[in-house]
């Protein structure tokens, strides 16, 4: 939902990024604010998830130019956990696997370094244990999976649901999800897409990062980007994303170039 | 964030000190006259002398072994001192009498032994240098008919028993450096459970180097009879010197018809700086005999320590139906080497036998497993399982398995799992992104990884292993 009175919570400016040398960011601008739902769309190998990680603080990323503000400060400089606890959360696309560590464990000490960092009381096991499973309710989530290691054999839709168990749980201020939708059948989508729901506030925003306009008909963005070879070239209301469906996305690109966009750098 | 991996693990060690206590140190050197010295010193039996000596001649001609997968510069054993015991100003009537010097030494150990001891209900039998200085619960466990000593005290007042069981499970000739320590051996632990009796507490022996270039050639023996139980605890910690020391230990285990022998080690001694220099070796043969029917004997070992660890606690599973187990977590940091394992020799029918070994490598590290399990012809119905995982922290360590099966049994079963995993960036990135730091991280992956292990120790020395992990994984992060 768009306020006109909401704070600005990222400010991305001009952002650029390498990987091994390689330019994948090659200039970024989004702005977005408390209370909206952004969708950043785009082809395969357009730079979505690198920008996710990018302003998660991934290290194989480096950044070689322009600004990002977070919550009123330097993302920059700050530690990959500690953007963290100041309430960015990244649902990745690719969950990691952490073998011989249980969930439960992990969850908890995720949680309670959050609260720590908050100057808010520390849950011990038991009163974990109860909390945790009311989350898992609102994501028809299987208690099981507490005792199991982190994602292990976790089916792709699983380890979807255990991110927004942890988005749950951390309750952050902006949570950019990297394609949650894909590798969910039709059900899972309609409860994750709910649980998100359940979890978007006045006071904090989402970036959906989807290829498939599948996801926004559950969750309704108030800003479409269209992201292509490293740069937003479109911006739009949710229209857009049918639109997209629709015609594909080369006319976008196309679009975008025939613009002659100062950061376009044809041919580069 | 390569980095950070590197650094994680660069934790000084933290137990580097020397104490400054007199030593009465033999000069450097071994021949048949070192050896008579050393008998002398102790005041030995002549049976004994003989002991020595026919390892000796032995030893004399055996070759160092080559097929460890550890690099070193070859020893001078002419250049090290076989001897080094405190100088005995009085005999030691109670703690009071304990030299301060070395008291303050175990307080900055972390070892306060009177207050451990009764506190945690744990008799300990303190090794200092090569020398017992004193001995608590003595009396307590004799009340029961356990003896627990120092093996030069068995000698004086336990001979038959001594003489009936040492050199019984590894024998004078059995490798070149159990030839060397059946040789020169100055002392170490026996402990006798009689038939019948469940040992009522742990028993533990802290064990510690202290004089620079003196070997340290320490013998235990533990016998366990007839329906006797006992659990073993053995930690060590060794004070910080540039020159590299050897240290070449036998212990001997034997378990009667239905005794239970476990045997629980946490080893953290000097491993050498960052570049690899200093450190000890640790050349050490255990073995455990399960002798009589429905016997078992464990060995659980947490290392993390010594420039070089060559060990493979070792069962020979004679009697019917009797079980060996080995639990093992062996970290190696910076250049240490460990090539470590365990053997297990299925004789009896329906033997058992079960095998779980983590290796964690780091930094320049090179961590080797090596396991044996042998099938006898006579073995029948005798099973194995075996579970070998490697964990690789940063890229320049490296991790190998060498599992040697030799089944001469078609009603045998022996079963092989193997794995390595890496702490990779993707992990701590992950862990970092739900707001939890690397070296938090690191230890949470570790510990889920050596679980298995973990819990096999008693529950005090599992608390000991999981913060010495912790500590040694420690760095400076951030
Ligand atoms: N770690 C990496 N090493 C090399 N190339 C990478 C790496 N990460 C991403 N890329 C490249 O960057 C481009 C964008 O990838 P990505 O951000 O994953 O796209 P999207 O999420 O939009 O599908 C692709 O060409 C991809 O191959
Ligand atoms: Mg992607």
């Amino acid at each position: 939902m768009i306020y006109q009175d909401s704070r600005t919570l990222l400010a991305v400016r001009d952002l650029r990024a390498t990987v091994n040398g390689t330019e994948i960011l090659k200039g970024i601008d989004l702005s977005v604010r408390s209370g909206e739902v952004h969708a950043i769309m785009g082809p395969n190998g357009s730079g979505k998830s690198t920008f996710a990680k990018v302003l998660a603080g991934h290290p194989a990323y480096a950044v070689s130019g322009g600004e990002v503000s977070f919550d009123g400060g330097n993302l920059f400089e700050l530690e990959p956990e500690t953007r963290s606890r100041r309430g960015m959360f990244l649902g990745f696309q690719y969950p990691i696997e952490i073998p011989g560590v249980a969930n439960s464990q992990f969850l908890r000490l995720a949680y309670n370094t959050l609260q720590a960092e908050r100057g808010k009381e520390e849950l011990d096991p038991l009163e974990f244990d109860d909390f945790v499973r009311e989350k898992m309710k609102l994501l028809e989530m299987n208690p099981d999976f507490l005792d199991r290691s982190v994602n292990e054999g976790f089916s792709g839709g699983e380890k979807k649901r255990n991110e927004i168990l942890q988005m749950a749980l951390l309750e952050p201020k902006l949570a950019i999800l990297d394609e949650t939708d894909s590798g969910l059948d039709i059900d899972a989508l309609r409860i994750v897409a709910n649980g998100v729901n359940h979890l978007a506030t006045r006071d904090n925003a989402i970036i959906l990062v989807t290829h498939y306009q599948r996801l926004l008909n559950y969750i309704k963005p108030d800003f479409v980007h269209v992201m292509d070879a490293g740069r937003i070239v479109k911006t739009g209301g949710s229209e857009l994303a049918l639109e997209l469906e629709a015609r594909g996305y080369d006319w976008v690109s196309a679009e975008f170039i025939a613009s002659g966009t100062p950061k376009a750098e044809v041919g580069a | 964030m390569s980095s950070i991996l590197q650094n994680l693990v660069n934790q000084p060690y933290q137990h580097g000190f020397i104490t400054e206590i007199e030593s009465d140190v033999a000069p450097a050197g071994l021949s048949e006259d070192t050896i008579r010295l050393i008998s002398r010193k102790k005041n030995e039996p002549e049976w004994l002398l003989e002991f020595r000596l026919k390892a000796y001649r032995q030893w004399l001609t055996m070759e160092e072994p080559g097929w460890p997968n550890v690099k070193y510069p070859k020893i001078n054993f002419q250049a090290i001192s076989y001897y080094s015991a405190p100088k005995p100003k009085n005999k030691l009537a109670s703690m009071d009498e304990v030299d301060p010097e070395l008291l303050r030494t175990f307080e900055k150990l972390g070892v306060p032994m009177n207050e451990r001891a009764k506190l945690a209900g744990v008799a300990v039998d303190v090794i200092f240098d090569s020398v017992s200085v004193a001995t608590t619960y003595k009396a307590k466990l004799a009340q029961v008919g356990i003896i627990f000593c120092s093996i030069s005290e068995a000698v004086r007042e336990h001979p038959e028993l001594v003489r009936q069981y040492l050199g019984s499970v590894v024998p004078v000739g059995d490798n070149f450096y159990a030839a060397l320590n059946s040789a020169v051996f100055t002392d170490g632990s026996f402990c006798f459970i009689p038939k019948g009796v469940k040992c009522p507490m742990d028993l533990s022996t802290y064990f510690r180097i202290n004089t620079e270039n003196s070997g340290q050639f320490e013998r235990t023996l533990i016998v366990a009879e007839e329906g006797a139980s006992v659990s073993y605890l053995e930690g060590c910690t060794a004070p910080k010197f540039d020159t590299n020391q050897l240290h070449a230990a036998v212990v001997e285990l034997i378990a009667l018809d239905n005794a239970d022998i476990k045997y629980s080690t946490v080893q953290n001694w000097y491993a050498g700086d960052e570049n690899g220099l200093g450190g000890i070796y640790n050349f050490v043969t255990k073995r455990g005999l399960c002798k009589g029917v429905n016997s078992r004997i464990s060995w659980t070992q947490v290392e993390t320590g010594s420039a070089i660890t060559w060990k493979y606690p070792s069962c020979v599973l004679r009697g019917d139906n009797s079980v060996g187990e080995f639990y093992s977590v062996a970290l190696t940091n910076h250049h240490q080497q460990a090539d470590t394992g365990t053997k297990m020799v299925h004789i009896g029918r329906n033997t058992r036998s079960t095998i779980v070994s983590k290796g964690i490598s780091a930094g320049h590290s090179s961590n080797s497993y090596r396991g044996l399990v042998r099938m006898t012809p006579a073995a029948a119905g005798a099973r194995n399982y075996s579970r070998c995982d490697s964990m690789l922290i940063g890229d320049q360590c490296s991790a190998n398995t060498f599992p040697y099966i030799q089944a001469s049994n078609p009603a045998a079963m022996v079963e092989h799992e193997a794995s390595t995993s890496k702490i990779g960036e993707d992990q701590l990135f992950y862990f970092a992104q739900r707001g939890i730091g690397a070296e938090e991280a690191v230890s949470m992956i570790i510990n889920g990884f050596c679980k298995d292990v973990f819990q096999q120790l008693p529950m005090e020395f599992a608390v000991e292993a999981t913060k010495l992990l912790g500590l040694k994984l420690e760095g400076s992060v951030g």
